[in-house]
Formats: structure tokens, C-alpha cells, sequence
């Protein structure tokens, strides 16, 4: 019964196919080069000493002990950063920026978290910087924390930044906060929306912290030569990213700094943020020698950043009929130690799956003593996504419709104008909800014991910076230069955008991800923006090169290029039948009519490509354990086009699991003073093979206005829905609404079972 | 005319107007002729003379990519929406 | 310095000899000692197998061995699963269906995997996520990778 189901509108010779990823032999070989495989002679291993209380003040370091300690070959602190020898008045505006950059690299006056930098060692091997880190120093004056993004709200809440002041929308506050941002959004008329309502629920909703959990640590490895170029290896989704935040905090200009990225394990968000680069880079400078560093698991998750945990409110008006009259919602998230949480998209997806007429959204950004958050596939969306879905699961309950016919009846759709303005072009919601409701899992009977959950979810998917160069070769095989970072298949998907565009095969397409010296700005991997907006490049690289190409043909048959056309891969004269050439056959003659043939693009679309996901999750709750096991689950998205629908599949499938993960277990346990009490895998737990069962998937593909091919970013939609899914399965099941995450077996036995079927 | 949507922030500096129309051919135009309607209100949206960071300005729902040089059509509508960017 | 040890190994078929000191793990020795990187490391502490090797015909998470354990036993690495003459089955397998996203599991779960259809050649659904459990993948959600060794294995 399991099956991956492609609904196509339009078929293409190469996109929507299946080949085989370019980079595939090296990953399944060990031969492809991860940051880790770096290994430039003389290298010294560098180990960061981290803060153990999650606020204080540093009143004294001395690592004079760890210098003398043999083996070692430097250590250095915040005081071996640019900003500390920077005043207030040389920096102006930038001053706060740059301080919390600096800062949250490595601590300066304060520590915010447990696993703050405060010190760093280089030494001939792990082991020994590892050794050197106890003899270094410190003293700490320990401050009182605030580790709940409710509490630290509150007026007289410890504060972590005495000079933080809330800004609401340009207009800042007179006394400091930890609130660092307020915005909000309206449309209509709120009260007279809620007034004509015939049934108003309001909930609040809680979720946890929560990681990215990328299987391959952070890591990097510096360089800083002695004529000045500093050179990084490093695993990151954005080399030009890195290259800005090292330059920023280094104060060097981007040109004297080359990244080059290595293959990257995983990052869903959390691997744009540099932590270590900066540090090696300084390291590097101090020792004359290469300097790598890798972070433990235990340091992954207590200094890397996790997604916030989250409270919000939420109230939802509607008519008996399920017609939806006004929205309400307010949301807070925690940044962490610095301002920055995804709060901001949070309200702006709430109800973006939703013909909203009348509607408010309000979002805070609060800073807590946590690691700053960073973002984690969709940001902010997925637990607005659980809130509001939740609720709506609710009222569908109260008012005995069906959850998928209520979503029907309210979904946005080509035109619908969403509460922060925008209007939406053309998208696919409708037609994702209406392939759940023909699904066979949605008309499948429920086993005894069981329960089940649908929900829906919604990314912006944005564009952004890409660069593309191309080179036909002799033998008519096109190199393909890119900057953007291939962390699940782009190098095949933007392969196949490229032999599509030019009529030539897939494998004649040869991509190579290439380093921040080689290849125009390139926005970072993430954001779902990569088969969209370096496809978008890459298409137009070709059409540089097919335009070429026509120029080419054009001197060898002594005509004018308007008489030459383009199509299939075929050269050919429009009214001429004999003159026709493949496009290996004139790749062969460019020697002699030109030179070779580069095609090169960079472009910044500016459209959204909106993604929409809708699944349906079955589970199963033991009555004596609590535990609750995920039985079946089908995730529908649309695609616009799947480029690689296999790569498509997986992103379905991997964000689809990660929110099962984010819904059922995972969740950081901090002490009343923010100290992480389970970092590592056996601790934080999650998903393994044995949790899960197969994930159906059926792509929906409804074009893209704003790409060549329809394609839309993939990435992020798939994991809003999946922790409402589930908690809506758990309240079909036991008969309670469990309104905070995880799920964990204790919260479910502690509701108790209302209404058990059985 | 450019039809402009007045952050609901702001509103208060417009009395409460949501949107309203004016002429301008670029996003900076929009911008000082809002001001001279309402002054105060340049500062909020702008900063060192670039939308501030945690905004963007989308013309006709597609987010602007030059900025206070982007062309506003003469039909186009103008929004400041929260930046959904950096970072992922 | 921590004095270093002789170790006499079978690697990938072949006898070899390393100098390792004693607290250095075998996953240690193979990254930086003999330069096969194809061994991964996602946390060094048991939890995620992404070092995960063949001993003695047996999957270890090799974080957790000690390189001077080593001695005498027959171990195989990702890099020894290919032959001259192609790649292993399921190398083929994990290409054809997708099995990887990032890529940094996959010779952990490659290593788990042929460790299991070593033994059970016709290991059913059921059997594989079980033996899979104690290889994490962030990426895929486990049912490409799932699919993939079921294609191997003759059960199907
Ligand atoms: S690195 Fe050995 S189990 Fe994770
Ligand atoms: S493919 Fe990335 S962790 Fe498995």
C-alpha cells in the first residue's frame, strides 16, 4: 500500500527524471570530501573552552598555564578579536551589531549561555588542547538567568543586555527589555469579525527547543598565509555567508578571505551561522600553521544554535458552516543570547494557508540565556503551523466537520491578499488538500486503538542571489560551475535544469561546486531557494550559451543569426533543411570559429514560489505506556515541478520525520538556570528507523508562475504540517488535545483518556 | 498612482489611513513623499538610508531586490513587509 | 607524549601495520593515522553510527573501540565495500533509490547494512529497521534508505 505518487501537469525530457546524483559514487565510496576530511600538512587541533553557567560575568581569564603546557601552540581570547581594540565612536551605528557578532564568537564582559566561547586553544593534537583547556583560568561572577521566554518578558526579569531596548518597528523603547522586537500585522476589522462569529475559540500553545540535528558536527580548518589570504574549509551551506561573517568580525575586506566549501553533513538552517571560522582563522594567524577545529556532539548542542521554543496564543472566529470570520494570534520566541528569532516569519506563515478577511498577528523576539537560535528548516513556521492547526482541528471537532472540507473551505488561493499584505499568485494549496482527501490513507478505515490527524503548512520561499557559469567542451559536454552548496542533490537538479534548457543529456552536464574565489555571490543553500534560484541561473547560463552557439552557426553557414534557431539540442537553419548541426557537432568547431563558449548568469528573482504541504498522520497510543507510535504517514506537497522527484520525495520524507521527531520527543531539558541537562543523542533522541513506518508521499505539481519550468523550493513546507498532524492523531486517539510539545508519554498519561475508541 | 499599505504600525502616525495613493516612481519617492504627508514616518521604515533590516518592500508582492531604487509602476501596489531572508 | 603502540590488522583484506597510542579510538586511527577518511564521525560517543565498521563480521561503532584492539582482528572500512570490478550491490542499490541526501550516514549505514545482509540475506522490512536503529540519519527519514537494502535483500 505504500507508494510515492507524482500528479504531473507537464512532462519534460530531463526534468522530473530520476538519474543518478553526479556526486553519488563519492558518497557511497567515502571518497567525497567532508570539512572533517581536510587535512593540510601541519595541522594543529584547536578545542574551544565554553562557559559552564549560562549568565555571568567574566571578571578575569589567565591562560598563562595552558600556554606553558607542551604541545600547545597559542590561546587566544575575545581579546584577540578586532573589537576589542574598536571604540564606541570609530564604530558609530554598527557598534551594537558588531559587539553581539564578536561576542556571541567569543565572550568578552559576559557570558550568556552554557557553551559560550570564552577561550581558544591551538595544540599539536586534540588531546593536548584538550588537556591544556582545564589549566586556563577563569573567574566568573555567576548572574541570575532566565531561561523562559514568558518570564524573561516580564518587567524585572534578569536582563542579559542592559542596553537592549525593544524596538517596535523603528520606534525604540525608553527602558531596556529582553524584549528586542515587536511587530505586527492587521487586516480588516478585527471586532466586527469576531462579533459575527458563531463559534470563537482561543488556546495557547507551548513548544521546546529543539535542534537541527545534522549528523556532521561543525567544522573548519584556517589558514592564514603570511601574504595575507586567509583560506577556509569549512562545512557550511554558504560560503559567501561565512566569507562575510569572517570579514565582519575580522575587519578584513571579503577579497583577502577565500572559502571553500566542503561537503556539508546536513545543516537544515543551523550550518549558515559561523562559529568556528573566525576562531581558527585568528589561531591560524597566531601559529604560522593550517588550524582545525571540530565540535563534539555535546558542543553541537549546547553552542550551535537550536530553534526557539515558542509560546503563542491563538483565536479563531467562524461561522457554523466552518467559514472562518477573524484571526487573532500573539507569538514569542526565544532568540537565545542575542536578538534574532524566526518569530517575525512565524506570524507572517500563521495563517497564510488561510482566506483571512479580518485578522491580527503580533510576534515578539525575547532573548533568553540559551545558545542563540539559528534557523532550522522553515523558521519560525512550524510552530505556528502546530498552534494554529491545532486550534483548527478543534473547532473542525466542535462543529463536526470534516478537517480537510474545512480547509477547503477557507484555503488560500491564486489572489487571496494575506494579512501581512501580500498577494498570493498562483499556488497549489487547494489542489495538495484536495489529492489528501482522494488519498487512499484519508479513506482508509482506522484500526481500534488508533487515531488520526491531518494538517497543512505553508513556506514563502523566496529567491535570492545565485551565480552560474558554464563551458562547452570539445566533445560537447557542458562543465557547470556553481557557488551554491550541494546538501541534498542540488549538483542533479540544477544538472538537470541546465541539459533541459540546452536539449542535451543529463550526463553531459558536469557540475562542480566551486569556492567564494571562483564563481559570482551566491546566496546560501536553504530558504528552499537552491533548484529554485540557481536553477533560474542555470537557465539562463544556457540560454548565454545557446545564443553563442546560434552566433557560431550563424559564421560557419554564413547567414544571419535570425535565420538560425534553437531547439532540442539542434542547431539548424530555419528555411535551409541541409544545414543543421547537433550540439556536439558545433561544440567540436568552436575552436575554429571563436574560442570556446562560456555562458555565464547571475540573477536575483524576486517572486515568491509559495510551497504548501498537507499530511496525514495515523498513530497508535499504548494505554499503558503512554508512548505513541507513528502507524502511517503520507505527506503531499506541491512541487510546482519536481526537478529530481526522488530528491523531492526525500525532502518530503526527512522534514516529515523531523517533525514527527520535534512532536513526539525531542526537546532540550534545561535546569532552572539554563544549563542543558541531555546533550547527546542518546539524550536528546531522535527519530531511528525502528520509530518509523514507510512515508508516502504524493508531489503535486502546480507550475510556478515565476520559473521556466514551474519549479518550486521544496525544502521547508514539508515540515510545517507534521507536529499539528500528529497531536490532531493523538487527540483522535485518546480523546485530549495536547496543546504543548513534545508529546511526550508523560504529558499523554497525565491528560488521561476522554474518549478512547475502541 | 501607486497604491501604498501603510504598515499597521504606523498607522498611527496616518490617523489610522491603511493605505493611500500617490505619485512615485521609485521606492526612495515613496518613501519622502510618505514623509512629507507624515513626518516621522521615513525614520521608522528607513535606516542610514536603506529599509531598515527587518523589513523589505514588495512591489506588486514580488520583494524588491535594489532597494530605495526600485521602480514603482504607475499602478503597482507597495508593501513593507517583515524581511524573511537572512538566514536559512 | 603518551607512548604508541604497534598494531597488526587485516584492513579491507589487506595485512597492515599502525603505530596508535593508547587512547586513541580505532576511529581515530583511521582517519588520522592511516588517512581513510571514508569513516565518519557524527558524535564519537556510540550514538549514531555514522563509524560504523566490520569486525570480525560483526558492526562496531568504531568510536568506541580502541585502536590497539585492533590487533589481529579483520575489519572492513567503506573503503574496501567497492571492488575493481564495480561497486557493492548495495552501493548500487543506495544510488539507484535516493538513499542519501547530505551523505554523511551512508558508509555507516552501508557497513550496517552489508553487516546484516552478511548474516540474513533475506531480512525482511521489519528486520532491517530494527538493525538500522542504531544508525542515525537526519535527511532521508530512513524509508529510501529502508528501500534501498530491501532491493538487496532477497526477501524483497
Ligand atoms: S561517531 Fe561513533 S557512533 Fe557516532
Ligand atoms: S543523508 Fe544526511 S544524515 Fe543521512
Amino acid at each position: 500500500m505504500t507508494s510515492n505518487q507524482v500528479l504531473s501537469e507537464v512532462e519534460y525530457n530531463v526534468v522530473g527524471t530520476r538519474p543518478v546524483r553526479p556526486d553519488g559514487v563519492d558518497k557511497v565510496t567515502g571518497r567525497a570530501r567532508y570539512g572533517d576530511d581536510t587535512n593540510l600538512t601541519g595541522t594543529l587541533q584547536a578545542k574551544v573552552l565554553r562557559s559552564p553557567h549560562p549568565h555571568a560575568r567574566v571578571k578575569s581569564i589567565d591562560t598563562s598555564k595552558a600556554e606553558a603546557f607542551p604541545g600547545v601552540r597559542a590561546v587566544i581570547t575575545a581579546k584577540d578579536l578586532p573589537f576589542a581594540s574598536l571604540s564606541k565612536e570609530e564604530l558609530g551605528g554598527d557598534y551594537t551589531a558588531l559587539k553581539f557578532a564578536t561576542d556571541h564568537m567569543m565572550a568578552s564582559d559576559k557570558v550568556l549561555f552554557k557553551g559560550h566561547p570564552i577561550a581558544a586553544i591551538a595544540a599539536v593534537n586534540g588531546h593536548v588542547a584538550q588537556s591544556a583547556m582545564d589549566l586556563i583560568e577563569v573567574e566568573y561572577e555567576v548572574l541570575e538567568s532566565v531561561v523562559d521566554v514568558r518570564e524573561a518578558m516580564k518587567p524585572g526579569a534578569a536582563l542579559l543586555h542592559e542596553d537592549l531596548r525593544t524596538n517596535d518597528m523603528g520606534e525604540t523603547a525608553d527602558t531596556p527589555s529582553n524584549i528586542s522586537t515587536h511587530m505586527s500585522y492587521a487586516t480588516g476589522d478585527l471586532e466586527k469579525g469576531f462579533a459575527e462569529a458563531d463559534l470563537v475559540m482561543e488556546k495557547e500553545y507551548t513548544t521546546a527547543t529543539v535542534h537541527q540535528g545534522y549528523i556532521e558536527p561543525h567544522n573548519t580548518t584556517a589558514f592564514w598565509n603570511s601574504d595575507g589570504q586567509l583560506n577556509l574549509w569549512t562545512s557550511t551551506q554558504g560560503s559567501f555567508q561565512v566569507r562575510a561573517t569572517v570579514s565582519n568580525i575580522l575587519r578584513l575586506p571579503v577579497s583577502q578571505i577565500k572559502v571553500t566549501p566542503m561537503e556539508i553533513g546536513g545543516g537544515f538552517g543551523g550550518k549558515i551561522t559561523a562559529y568556528l571560522d573566525a576562531i581558527c582563522a585568528v589561531l591560524s594567524k597566531k601559529t604560522g600553521s593550517p588550524v582545525k577545529a571540530i565540535m563534539t556532539r555535546t558542543e553541537v548542542f549546547e553552542a550551535s544554535g537550536p530553534a526557539p521554543a515558542s509560546w503563542m496564543r491563538v483565536k479563531i472566529g467562524v461561522k457554523n458552516n466552518g467559514k472562518i470570520t477573524a484571526v487573532e494570534t500573539e507569538m514569542a520566541m526565544d532568540a537565545g543570547a542575542y536578538p534574532g528569532s524566526p518569530v517575525m516569519q512565524a506570524i507572517v506563515c500563521a495563517f497564510a494557508c488561510y482566506d483571512v478577511e479580518n485578522g491580527k498577528v503580533d510576534g515578539y523576539d525575547v532573548v533568553v540565556n540559551k545558545p542563540k537560535s539559528a534557523a532550522y528548516r522553515a523558521p519560525g513556521a512550524p510552530q505556528a503551523a502546530f498552534a494554529v492547526e491545532s486550534l483548527i482541528d478543534e473547532i473542525c471537532g466542535e462543529l463536526k466537520i470534516d478537517p480537510i472540507d474545512f480547509r477547503l473551505l477557507n484555503a488560500a488561493k491564486e489572489g487571496t491578499r494575506r494579512i501581512e499584505g501580500l498577494v498570493a499568485k498562483r499556488i497549489g494549496l487547494v489542489e495538495c488538500l484536495e489529492a489528501a482527501r482522494d488519498h487512499d490513507h484519508y479513506k482508509s478505515k482506522l484500526e481500534n486503538g488508533t487515531g488520526r490527524g491531518v494538517a497543512c503548512g505553508y513556506w514563502p520561499n523566496r529567491g535570492f542571489q545565485s551565480s552560474v557559469v558554464m563551458t562547452v567542451n570539445y566533445d560537447g559536454v557542458v562543465s557547470l560551475i556553481m557557488g551554491s552548496v550541494d546538501i541534498g542533490g542540488t549538483r542533479a537538479s540544477i544538472a538537470q535544469q541546465t541539459a533541459e534548457t540546452l536539449g542535451i543529456a543529463y550526463e553531459d552536464v558536469k557540475p562542480t561546486v566551486v569556492d567564494t574565489d571562483s564563481i559570482g555571490y551566491t546566496f546560501i543553500t536553504g530558504g528552499s531557494r537552491t533548484a529554485f534560484a540557481t536553477g533560474i541561473a542555470a537557465i539562463s547560463a544556457a540560454e548565454d550559451v545557446k545564443e553563442q552557439m546560434i552566433s557560431r552557426a550563424a559564421k560557419i553557414w554564413d547567414t544571419s543569426e535570425d535565420d538560425i534557431e534553437f531547439v532540442a539540442g539542434m542547431i539548424s537553419h530555419k528555411s535551409d533543411e541541409e544545414l543543421r548541426l547537433s550540439f556536439k557537432d558545433l561544440a567540436r568547431q568552436t575552436a575554429t570559429t571563436g574560442g570556446s563558449i562560456t555562458g555565464r548568469s547571475s540573477v536575483d528573482p524576486s517572486g515568491e514560489g509559495n510551497g504548501h504541504a498537507v499530511h496525514i498522520a495515523d498513530v497508535s497510543v499504548d494505554q499503558e505506556t503512554g508512548k505513541t507510535d507513528v502507524t502511517r504517514f503520507t505527506a503531499i506537497q506541491d512541487a510546482g515541478k519536481a526537478v529530481h522527484p526522488s530528491y523531492v520525495e526525500g525532502q518530503m520524507q526527512g522534514g516529515a520525520v523531523q517533525g514527527i521527531g520535534w512532536a513526539l520527543n525531542e526537546e532540550y531539558f534545561f535546569d532552572d538556570t539554563g544549563k542543558m541537562l541531555n546533550s547527546s543523542f542518546l539524550d536528546y533522541r531522535m527519530p531511528t528507523s525502528l520509530d518509523l513506518p514507510m512515508i508516502d508521499t504524493v508531489i503535486v505539481e502546480v507550475a510556478n508562475p515565476g520559473h521556466p519550468y514551474g519549479v518550486r523550493g521544496v525544502g521547508e513546507a514539508a515540515i510545517c504540517p507534521p507536529m499539528a498532524a500528529v497531536a490532531n492523531a493523538v487527540t483522535s486517539a485518546t480523546g485530549n488535545r495536547m496543546r504543548s510539545l513534545p508529546i511526550t508519554p508523560g504529558k499523554i498519561l497525565e491528560a488521561g483518556w476522554d474518549s478512547v475508541k475502541s | 498612482m501607486a497604491t501604498i499599505f501603510i504598515p499597521t504600525m504606523l498607522q498611527k502616525l496616518t490617523s489610522g489611513i491603511k493605505k493611500l495613493e500617490l505619485d512615485a516612481s521609485n521606492v526612495r519617492q515613496v518613501v519622502d513623499r510618505l514623509d512629507e504627508m507624515y513626518p516621522g514616518i521615513k525614520d521608522r521604515l528607513v535606516e542610514d538610508d536603506e529599509i531598515r533590516e527587518s523589513l523589505a518592500v514588495a512591489i506588486d508582492g514580488d520583494v524588491a531586490i535594489m532597494g530605495m531604487l526600485t521602480k514603482v509602476g504607475e499602478n503597482s501596489e507597495v508593501h513593507f513587509v517583515p524581511a524573511i531572508g537572512g538566514g536559512f | 607524549m603518551a607512548g604508541v603502540t604497534q598494531v597488526q590488522t587485516t584492513l579491507n583484506g589487506e595485512v597492515i601495520n599502525f603505530l596508535c597510542e593508547p587512547r586513541q579510538s580505532l576511529l581515530e586511527c583511521l582517519r588520522d593515522v592511516l588517512g581513510m577518511t571514508g569513516t565518519k564521525e557524527g558524535c564519537n560517543d556510540g550514538n549514531c553510527g555514522a563509524c560504523t565498521v566490520i569486525m570480525d563480521g560483526r558492526i562496531v561503532d568504531s568510536c568506541l573501540v580502541l585502536g590497539v584492539e585492533a590487533e589481529g582482528k579483520d575489519i572492513t572500512t567503506i573503503e574496501g565495500m567497492a571492488t575493481p570490478e564495480g561497486l557493492h550491490p548495495l552501493q548500487q542499490s543506495f544510488l539507484e533509490n535516493a538513499a542519501l541526501q547530505c551523505g554523511i550516514c551512508t558508509p555507516g549505514f552501508l557497513l550496517a547494512s552489508k553487516g546484516l545482509l552478511d548474516q540474513e540475506p533475506d531480512a525482511d522490512e521489519g528486520r532491517i529497521r530494527h538493525w538500522l536503529a542504531g544508525n542515525l540519519c537526519r535527511c532521508t527519514g530512513y524509508d529510501k534508505i529502508v528501500r534501498a537494502v530491501l532491493q538487496v535483500s532477497k526477501a524483497k
